[in-house]
């Protein structure tokens, strides 16, 4: 009963840390700049592969194969926020204030890029190979929690303090929450607001790159990883706040705990039903998201 | 699109509905009957399209689930299609599933009379009850959007893990007759296409009534503004949750008539990426026109089809390209192609004074939007 019990706490906090970790970038642009990368998926995917192409170079160094993992990290950040850079410049800034548009244009983008990986890395899917040090898993009062897991829990607090202390303790963060917060007073008081805007785009993109090479341990990497977890992200955001890096915390948490739970008393399929639910009816009370920001504008979208 | 929409465009936009309506009749005598029933798959898809175009176009909720009531329209019908193929015993993957009776909500499947309200009825209900919840607390715009996207996932999660009730993601095939008539005899494929066309331009005639009419005007002002309708003191949500339901319906009734021709439904074709591609067609063909709906589905797949015959993989560049495209610098879709010079020129203005294009989510008043030739400022 005190395994089970463990079992699902471990797998529902792991699953909020996976779910954190893809939404919190999408969480910034989309509170920053109202725009829905539907694309945000396929960062996390190009960042999956970054991982797999890393891990390829470092195959035949023998000993020295571990130490692909941090620099598989850092390049698959690297990589996502160099490619979000070139959307944010050449389509993203084109649409401001067109919501549903920036909606439809990177859909659009997130199947080319599929289709791309496809034509790169062929149309089956790849599995990258986990060091030894991440391969095993601790024992606790009888329960085996992998390590890989484990260190993605690791690396999602590591982002969060991160990208608080980026927001919160720096003055480009300042910068950041004053044009999510009046995008034309901010700019009034010179901020440069298209530069606030690709940085910000670029950061959220990295750090979808970062989640992407963290899913390579748990999981297959193929064209469609990011579709997996995309709309999950989105209710993410929606549930915690758009903009709100406390509230895609809680939104991870909410659906990554109440989903292990729900799918530990039903089933897979219903789990995710019910959890569908939960989200509607939180919404009820709470339209905007649990830590929405209060605004007395009325058009906000 | 500005509010009071000129006669003449109206007209124009008859005229050519007519036309396509006319090229449809005209298809099964001159078409071999493998592009006929291929045209009548694209014509289920417009039929979507239209219903989309009445809650995106029109009334502004971008709902990215509308595969959802499509599947529940064609699931319906094809419950009624595989009893009566099963012929009075259980569908075949029940018995592989292990059951030895038909489950109780299956059994009233077999009356095609009651499958046919269920194919409309349970869409109207699930639309009913979800809009109930997302507009009656002023759930909207993206959030809306998002919630929608993630029924889709719902919805096909769902059929692939009830597997010994839906077959799960082989779906519900091998039908054999529709009211007695055999489903592969060219008769009846002719009569269902001619059923289609009739449905198409029935809902379209009822769209195009219905936004022609004092009803249409709420629905454009709720798009365009929501709050000020508020505050002239309609309750927008009932508004919204009839459009959203009328849409769920006309989309049940096309999942319908897709299932019976194609003769094949499975979780892929009503789960979260067909949604998209759904108000993909809308919005290649003019969002806000009814006629361009119908157009944007049936040249999309046109295209599709032709493309994944000769190259299957430039089709995905291919429609992403034309998304990415059209939405940036052709907002009003295909419909908006004859006033794409004076597009470019106001464009042109609008880069060289600066500032413009970037105007803030917050300051977005109906009335400038209806000066800078209106579709940009449309919100979700």
């Amino acid at each position: 009963m005190v395994e089970t019990l463990i079992m699902q706490a471990f797998n529902g906090i792991s699953l909020s840390s996976i779910l954190f970790l893809a939404a919190i970038g999408l969480a910034v642009t989309f509170g920053l700049m109202h725009v829905i990368n539907m694309a945000h998926g396929e960062f996390i995917m190009m960042g999956a592969y970054t991982a797999y192409v890393v891990q390829n170079a470092f195959a035949g160094l023998g000993g020295a194969f571990g130490l692909y993992v941090p620099v598989a990290l850092v390049l698959s950040f690297i990589v996502a926020a160099a490619l979000g850079v070139v959307v944010e410049k050449l389509i993203v800034s084109r649409l401001y204030g067109r919501v549903a548009d920036s909606l439809l244009v990177t859909w659009g983008l997130s199947l080319v890029l599929q289709q791309l990986a496809r034509n790169l890395f062929g149309s089956a899917n790849v599995g990258v190979e986990v060091p030894e040090y991440l391969a095993g898993s601790l024992v606790i009062g009888g329960v085996a929690l992998p390590y890989t897991r484990i260190w993605i829990l690791v690396i999602a607090l590591a982002c969060l303090l991160a990208v608080y202390l980026f927001m919160f303790r720096t003055r480009f963060g300042r910068t950041v929450r004053a044009v999510m917060q009046n995008r034309p007073m901010a700019a009034a008081l010179g901020v440069n607001t298209r530069r606030v805007d690709a940085v910000t785009f670029a950061l959220g993109s990295g750090l979808a790159g970062l989640a992407g090479c963290t899913l390579t341990w748990i999981g297959l990497v193929g064209s469609s990883l990011g579709q997996n977890y995309i709309t999950q992200a989105f209710m993410t955001v929606v549930v915690g706040g758009v903009g709100s890096v406390f509230g895609s915390v809680f939104g991870a948490g909410f659906i990554g705990i109440g989903q292990s739970i729900f799918e530990f008393l039903t089933d897979a399929s219903i789990g995710q039903a019910l959890i569908f639910l939960a989200v509607i009816l939180l919404l009820q009370f709470r339209p905007k998201g649990i830590f929405a920001q209060s605004s007395r504008s009325l058009e906000d979208e | 699109m500005t509010l009071i929409q000129p006669a003449r465009t109206q007209r124009n936009r008859l005229v050519l509905a007519a036309v396509i309506f006319a090229a449809l009749a005209a298809a099964p005598a001159l078409l071999p009957m493998f592009r006929t029933t291929l045209i009548a798959r694209f014509m289920c898809y417009a039929i979507v399209a239209v219903g989309l175009d009445m809650i995106w176009g029109y009334t502004g909720i971008m709902s990215l689930g509308h595969g959802v009531y499509f599947g529940l329209g064609a699931y319906c019908m094809a419950m009624y299609l595989k009893l009566a193929a099963a012929d009075g015993g259980i569908p075949d993957f029940m018995q592989w599933s292990g059951f030895d009776a038909l489950p109780a909500w299956w059994a009233p499947f077999a009356n095609p009379a009651f499958a046919f309200a269920m194919v409309v009825l349970v869409p109207v209900a699930v639309s009913v009850v979800i809009g109930l919840l997302t507009f009656l607390h002023n759930i909207k715009g993206v959030y809306f959007s998002i919630l929608s996207q993630a029924l889709a996932l719902i919805m096909s999660v769902l059929l692939v893990g009830s597997q010994q009730y839906t077959g799960g993601s082989n779906g519900l095939t091998d039908f054999d007759t529709i009211l007695g008539a055999s489903l592969s005899s060219p008769v009846t494929e002719v009569a269902l296409y001619y059923v289609t066309l009739a449905v198409l331009v029935g809902v379209f005639a009822l769209c195009f009534f219905l936004v022609n009419r004092r009803i249409g005007k709420i629905f454009m002002a709720i798009r365009d503004s929501e709050n000020r309708v508020r505050f002239t003191g309609y309750n927008t949500a009932v508004f919204k949750v009839f459009i959203y339901a009328l849409s769920a319906a006309v989309a049940g009734v096309a999942g319908a008539l897709y299932v019976s021709q194609v003769g094949i439904i499975t979780p892929s074709d009503v789960g979260v990426s067909p949604s998209v591609q759904m108000i993909v067609w809308v919005a290649i063909g003019g969002r806000g026109t009814l006629v361009g709906a119908i157009l944007g589905a049936l040249i999309a797949n046109g295209v599709e089809t032709a493309a994944s015959e000769s190259f299957p993989d430039l089709w995905n560049y291919l429609l992403g390209l034309v998304c990415i495209v059209v939405v940036l610098f052709l907002p009003g879709g295909l419909m908006d192609l004859p006033r794409v010079p004076a597009r470019i020129r106001a464009w042109l203005n609008r880069s060289r004074l600066g500032g413009g294009a970037r105007l803030s989510p917050g300051d977005r008043a109906p009335a400038s939007s209806a000066t800078l030739s209106g579709k940009e400022a449309r919100d979700a």
